[in-house]
Order: structure tokens, then C-alpha cells, then sequence
């Protein structure tokens, strides 16, 4: 895809909603599209993995694996994000992804995307707030997945 | 006490035709008359009142197909001694029904119209009949949408059933688990995630929600902040049925009794009730 095509894909994009035309050709030059097989290793948990993804097509899958056993937290797909972590470069990867199905995406280098915000606090504030409504979206999802809202009546969470 | 009035209370006897296992802890039940009088029909979203002679009676939803007549199917969920012991029974054993009673699903206002359906847990059993229904009556809806939320794959209800509709023709079915293994290739989240993967047309959309109450409060915030109106954004509510006539008050709901009012009721009809601490 040329700049282009990246910017009507991005323009269309739930991320980038709000997002001004100038700031969303800042995404588009700095964005290359990727492609995943199923049943991928996006990346691991613990990585120190500096790309930013936003999914067009696909789904992946975040996971936690613990003593033999692999759980599923979250399943994510075309419209979402896929690795908000890397732009606070703060640690490595909370969950490890993998690809359930074959999954077409368009990948941001971390650090450029911050230096970008650094240099344009305009384009740095839509970037965040779109960030910050994600992790409020999957903050909620997960308080309401706590609550354990389909466990029979009589078995109590604590 | 009129006639009419004992008649509502009086149990007629159903025998036990099939019990049949859905999940680890869900079965289906299936009553055909034991008297020779046939069971009362019933329209989907309606529930009746089924006694376990000697334990007690409780209300469930009917499950089965509103066109099927001559018998009455219920999914439940063992939970409790009540419910452990209605899905123990065995066939050619009889049980009491009384009803169907309630206020059904408003299928007509849907016509001309997607159907947004979004189901939690054993919350799917009161809208089967519903989806039966709209396929019947497919020509009177636009799209048919199918939402499901439960805890893990082994506890999604109809699976069969839910795969079939989904290749049907202006059909979308989206099941999603809270927790799952790496053999589920499905959905991992809460049912409301899935609303990412809809393109809704408000003004033009029905939505009918049954499941535990927080999820259908939060489905249906969410339904308005898409732009659904609350005239258009059904709940099937579960209260304390216990006479199931609007006697008793058991099931009291703000100015309303759920057994009689209900169990069906529009988002702008609960909006004051189902936000109240402990209502």
C-alpha cells in the first residue's frame, strides 16, 4: 500500500476516529501494512516488542500462560489495536499474542509514534486520548469479566 | 375466588417427556399433557410456573418453538434443590404447570426492522422462542443479529443451533466466552465487545437482552450510547415469581409486579428501577 491508501484505510479506522486529516497522514507515513499466518506468535510475554498495530482484518488472540496451561483473556479483531504498551516504553509485554486467524494489519514503530507525539502535542493528544479510551474500554471489560456475571447464583466471588 | 382466578393458581399435570442435557449443569425439559387436555400455547418470552411435587414450585421460561404445539420445552439450569430436582426427574414423571404467564417479547413493533438480540448464560432460553418466531416470520425483519455471552465454552447453550442460524441469509451470530482455552477459536470478552463487529442502524433496530441484570444494564447503556432509543431496548427481567398473577408482590419491581407487568419491559420503562440498590 502506498501513503496513499494508508491514509483512506486509516481514515476508516475506529483508532483514529477524531483524528484531523494532518494527523491521520502522520499515521499514514509512518505506518507499513504486516500480515500474520494463523496460529502466529505476535509476540511473547516479557518482550521488549516496539510495534504498535492497528488490525484491519483477523483475529488474535492476548494470552496468559500458566503451569500447563495457556488461558485466553481477549480476543481482539479487525477496528482494534493490538500492543498499546509499547508506546508508554515502559516494560515488556503484559500477554502474549497469537493469531487465530489469518490477520492483515498496519504496524507503527513505538518510538517514532512517541518522538511524533513529542514533537506535535496535537497530534500527541489525539494519540493518547484514543490510547486512554482503549484502556478504559478494556479496563471495564475486564472489571465486568471479574464480576463473573454467568457463574450460577449461590457461588460467591469472595 | 372466580373460576378464571383458580384456574390460574391451579397446576394442570405435565408429564416428563424428555430430559435432555444441554451443558454440564443446563438440561432441557420437555412436558407433554398427562390429563388428555392439551398445554396452553404460549407466545416466546412468556414463562410458566412449574411445581416439583413435595420440593416446590418456580418460574422458568419456555424455551421451545411457540409453534410446536402439544408440548412445552424448558432449559434449567441446576442450581439449587428446586432446580436439581426438576432436572432429576425422569420421563413419565409429572410435574404441575401453571401459565404460561407474562408480558412476551414485542416482536410486531419489530417488524420492518433488525433484531439486535443479545443473550447472557441461561439468558439465551427465554429468547430462542423469540428467534424461532422471527425465522418463521423471516420476510417481517430486516437483519437478524445474535449476540452470546457466557463463561466459558462449555457453557454456551444450542450450539448447534447458534451456527446454524448464523449461515443463514441477513444473519449474524457472535458467541463470546469470559474465559477460554487455546481449543476455542471464538471470541474471548465480555458480550458488549462484540458490539465492534456490528454495524447497528438505530432508528431501525430492536434490541431484546435477557441475561444476569448488571449485563443487560450494561448492554443497554451501551445500545443507547450507539444511538439506540430506550423505547426500542427490551430486558427480560427476573424477580421472586411466586403467585405469578400480580397477587402476592413477591416480584415487585418499583410500580411494577415482573410476573404480570413482565417479565418483558422496554430500557424507558426500567430506567428509574434498575439502577436501585437492591430492588
Amino acid at each position: 500500500m502506498d501513503t496513499k491508501e494508508l491514509y483512506e484505510v486509516l481514515r476508516q479506522h475506529p483508532f483514529l476516529e477524531g483524528f484531523k486529516p494532518p494527523h491521520i497522514q502522520k499515521m499514514a507515513e509512518m505506518a507499513h501494512e504486516v500480515r500474520f499466518a494463523r496460529d502466529q506468535i505476535v509476540f511473547r510475554e516479557g518482550d521488549e516488542c516496539g510495534i504498535f498495530y492497528l488490525i484491519l482484518e483477523g483475529k488474535v488472540a492476548l494470552e496468559a500462560s500458566g503451569p500447563g496451561r495457556i488461558l485466553r483473556i481477549s480476543t481482539l479483531g479487525a477496528g482494534d489495536e493490538l500492543g498499546w504498551s509499547s508506546l508508554l516504553a515502559e516494560d515488556g509485554k503484559h500477554f502474549q499474542a497469537r493469531t487465530l486467524e489469518p490477520v492483515r494489519a498496519l504496524a507503527f514503530d513505538s518510538t517514532r509514534l512517541r518522538q511524533t507525539c513529542e514533537q506535535d502535542h496535537g497530534f500527541g493528544y489525539l494519540l493518547m486520548r484514543a490510547l486512554l479510551r482503549v484502556v478504559s474500554q478494556r479496563l471495564q471489560a475486564t472489571r465486568i469479566q471479574l464480576l463473573d456475571l454467568y457463574a450460577p447464583r449461590g457461588v460467591k466471588l469472595i | 375466588m372466580s373460576a378464571p382466578a383458580v384456574a390460574l393458581l391451579t397446576p394442570a399435570p405435565a408429564r416428563v417427556a424428555a430430559v435432555e442435557k444441554e451443558t454440564h449443569d443446563t438440561f432441557t425439559l420437555t412436558l407433554e399433557p398427562a390429563d388428555g387436555q392439551p398445554l396452553a400455547g404460549f407466545a416466546p418470552g412468556q414463562f410458566s410456573m412449574l411445581y416439583v411435587y413435595g420440593v416446590g414450585e418456580l418460574p422458568i421460561s419456555i424455551s421451545g418453538d411457540p409453534n410446536e404445539a402439544g408440548r412445552l420445552l424448558y432449559t434449567v439450569r441446576s442450581v439449587g434443590r428446586a432446580t436439581h430436582s426438576l432436572v432429576s426427574l425422569r420421563p413419565g414423571e409429572v410435574v404441575g404447570v401453571r401459565g404460561p404467564f407474562g408480558r412476551p417479547w414485542p416482536l410486531e413493533n419489530a417488524r420492518g426492522k433488525d433484531l439486535l438480540i443479545v443473550a447472557g448464560g441461561i439468558g439465551l432460553a427465554p429468547l430462542r422462542p423469540a428467534i424461532y418466531e422471527i425465522l418463521r416470520r423471516r420476510d417481517d425483519y430486516v437483519r437478524l443479529i445474535v449476540l452470546y455471552g457466557a463463561r466459558s465454552p462449555k457453557d454456551l447453550l444450542f450450539r448447534k443451533q447458534l451456527a446454524a442460524w448464523g449461515r443463514l441469509p441477513d444473519s449474524q451470530v457472535l458467541a463470546t466466552v469470559d474465559y477460554g482455552g487455546t481449543s476455542w477459536r471464538g471470541h474471548v470478552g465480555v458480550v458488549t465487545a462484540l458490539f465492534r463487529h456490528l454495524r447497528l442502524h438505530p432508528g431501525e433496530t430492536v434490541a431484546l437482552i435477557c441475561g444476569p441484570e448488571i449485563m443487560m444494564r450494561i448492554v443497554a447503556r451501551q445500545l443507547e450510547a450507539r444511538g439506540l432509543p430506550d423505547s426500542e431496548i427490551y430486558l427480560s427481567m427476573e424477580r421472586n415469581m411466586k403467585c405469578a398473577v400480580g397477587s402476592c408482590g413477591h416480584c415487585q419491581l418499583g410500580p411494577y409486579f415482573v410476573c404480570k407487568d413482565g417479565p418483558v419491559f422496554s430500557y424507558q420503562q426500567l430506567r428509574p428501577w434498575v439502577v436501585h440498590h437492591e430492588l
